[in-house]
């Protein structure tokens, strides 16, 4: 079986300044990768070059085998690849239901299968904002939200758009030790339902109990990939995070 | 409402009014209504782009004055041409404009695409006043016909119905866009194009649908300009006027809905008419400037924003 996602020799640059340099990375369907880093070592650029919000000067990116270097962001997501982002943005003049319509509408029912129509578009919108417990606010505004409730609306939107892959970024940066408890369980839940999660992340604890796998990224480059236990026992990882 | 309904009121609002018009019999009504309807549609084509998709567009009279001089061009090539026809050339040259410009623009964000879009009213500004066929900077007649043709009467009346036609056009299409995808894909662009890309929505191409549907209305408005002042030269044709309330009006009204840039124009436009007459003829300009600051400090949202529920 081939991976789901085939990342191969990406590089990618701004100016002088090298950001990627030639990672390679499988993600196989189902799976749940963690994906660590220090501070600006890579982890956001390498998620908008799969995403698209960047283009990679190097290397290919395959999904689904097929290749995706040169499509846009809507078109990636429209094959199946969704992201929440790092910082939340969500449409703020629209409420929450009608947030989760924007990928419904767009991505969906851009794919020819599975459209959904009318009334059920509503009923779908409210069911997503049910399952992470936002039910009772959806005809609010994005601004009424707590900081919780703003990371899982954008996990809903990300969801909303049906992946096959869903790139966590930092989706718990600045939340409690309970409210990153909850978030854990939501992606292992949708993980559950058969869509493959990449997790980016600094809170170790829940990297630790939520990956499968773990990829290293320092400086751009991968230094290591595996199973949790051995890659955060590994001696050029250690050194990367406290120094020799 | 459906859609169907919605432009059946709108028709019958139109008609109404045409007839009060009509047994007022005062071609000075005529006059004013023109003026207001004119801003309806000016404002609601400024409100498809700058309302709805977030880009606050400066170069209305661009797209303005390219179908006012598409009419003053096509007047002087076929004299015969009946004028809906003129004001589908115009509003089709001007969509073309806006779908270029925006093509070229639209990578730009914020304040530098608005400082781009008023480049380009400088830019066709230079180009007519150095075109001798449209008579340059010395400006082109344009005779209008006496009688107005198939309903009678004076031509003012046609162009008041014609320019309540396109009225009618134009807040059909904004309600329309409003409650389909397409108004919950500019929504989102506006909201963060970033969030909105990631959610599947195309968004350079429906950018240029917003610029191409704006710029096709407001050439649409300009088209009939010509026969109604029947003296055109670049200095009133590339008003700064049309400009600042064609922004004002919506941005007063209330710029989330198709309503807005009516109650702005009705209330805006009415005024300045008003001032017109009972003032001076200068005052005028002094109502939108005035009546933007107070509603910006005071409803940011506009008159129809005050009205919408709280959320």
């Amino acid at each position: 079986m081939t991976a789901l996602l085939h990342v191969e020799g990406l590089g990618k640059r701004f100016g002088g300044f090298v950001a990627l340099d030639g990672i390679e990375l499988e993600v196989q369907g189902g799976e749940r990768l963690g994906l660590i880093g220090p501070n600006g070592s890579g982890k956001s650029t390498l998620v908008n070059c799969i995403c698209g919000t960047l283009q990679n000067e190097t290397g290919s990116v395959r999904f689904a085998d097929q290749a995706l270097d040169g499509l846009s962001a809507h078109e990636r997501t429209r094959r199946g690849l969704a992201r929440s982002f790092q910082l939340p943005r969500p449409f703020a003049s629209l409420s929450l239901a009608e947030n989760l319509r924007i990928p419904i509408l767009y991505a969906v029912n851009a794919r020819g299968t599975g459209a959904i129509a009318g009334p059920a578009i509503n009923a779908r919108c409210r069911d997503l904002l049910g399952e992470v417990g936002l039910a009772e606010k959806a005809d609010r505004l994005p601004r009424d939200l707590t900081q919780i409730e703003m990371r899982k609306l954008e996990l809903a939107r990300a969801m909303a758009a049906q992946p096959k892959l869903l790139i966590a970024d930092e989706a718990m940066a600045g939340l409690l030790h309970a409210e990153v408890d909850e978030i854990i369980a939501l992606l292992i839940r949708l993980n559950g339902q058969g869509v493959t999660v990449i997790m980016i992340e600094h809170i170790m604890r829940a990297v630790m109990e939520f990956s499968q796998r773990l990829a290293v990224l320092v400086a751009g480059k991968k230094i290591a990939d595996g199973a949790p236990k051995d890659v955060v026992r590994d001696a050029e990882v250690v050194r990367a995070y406290l120094g020799e | 409402m459906r859609g169907t309904p919605f432009i059946l009121i709108l028709i019958a609002i139109a008609a109404v009014i045409f007839g009060l018009a009509r047994w007022l019999d005062n071609s000075y009504a005529f006059f004013v209504g023109y003026v207001v309807v004119q801003y309806i549609v000016l404002g609601t084509a400024w409100n498809i782009l700058g309302g709805y998709t977030g880009y606050v567009n400066f170069g209305i009279t661009a797209f303005f004055a390219i179908g006012a001089y598409s009419s003053v061009v096509l007047h002087k090539l076929v004299p015969a041409m009946p004028l809906p026809a003129m004001i589908v050339v115009g509003g089709v040259m001007a969509g073309i404009v806006g779908i270029g410009t925006g093509y070229l623009t639209l990578r730009l964000r914020g304040v530098f695409f608005s400082i781009a879009t008023l480049a380009l009213a400088v830019v066709v500004q230079t180009l007519i006043t150095n075109w001798d066929f449209v008579g340059g900077a010395r400006g082109a007649y344009v005779l209008r016909p006496r009688v107005a043709p198939l309903i009678g009467g004076g031509y003012i009346d046609y162009l008041f119905l014609i320019m309540l036609g396109l009225c009618v056009a134009a807040l059909a299409t904004a309600r329309a866009i409003e409650r389909s995808a397409l108004g919950f894909g500019f929504a989102a662009i506006r909201d963060d194009e970033a969030a909105a890309e990631a959610s599947g929505v195309p968004t350079l191409r429906l950018k240029l649908i917003a610029t191409g549907l704006s710029g096709g209305f407001m050439g649409m408005a300009g088209a009939p300009l010509p026969f109604y002042v029947t003296y055109l030269d670049p200095a009133s044709g590339f008003s700064l006027n049309y400009a600042v309330n064609a922004i004002a009006m919506p941005l007063i009204g209330g710029t989330s809905s198709w309503l807005g840039p009516v109650v702005g124009a009705v209330l805006v436009g009415g005024l300045q008419e008003y001032l017109r007459v009972t003032i001076s003829s200068a005052v005028n300009v002094l109502v939108a400037g005035v009546l933007m600051v107070v509603f910006v400090i005071i409803a940011p949202q506009g008159i129809v924003g005050l009205f919408k529920r709280k959320r």
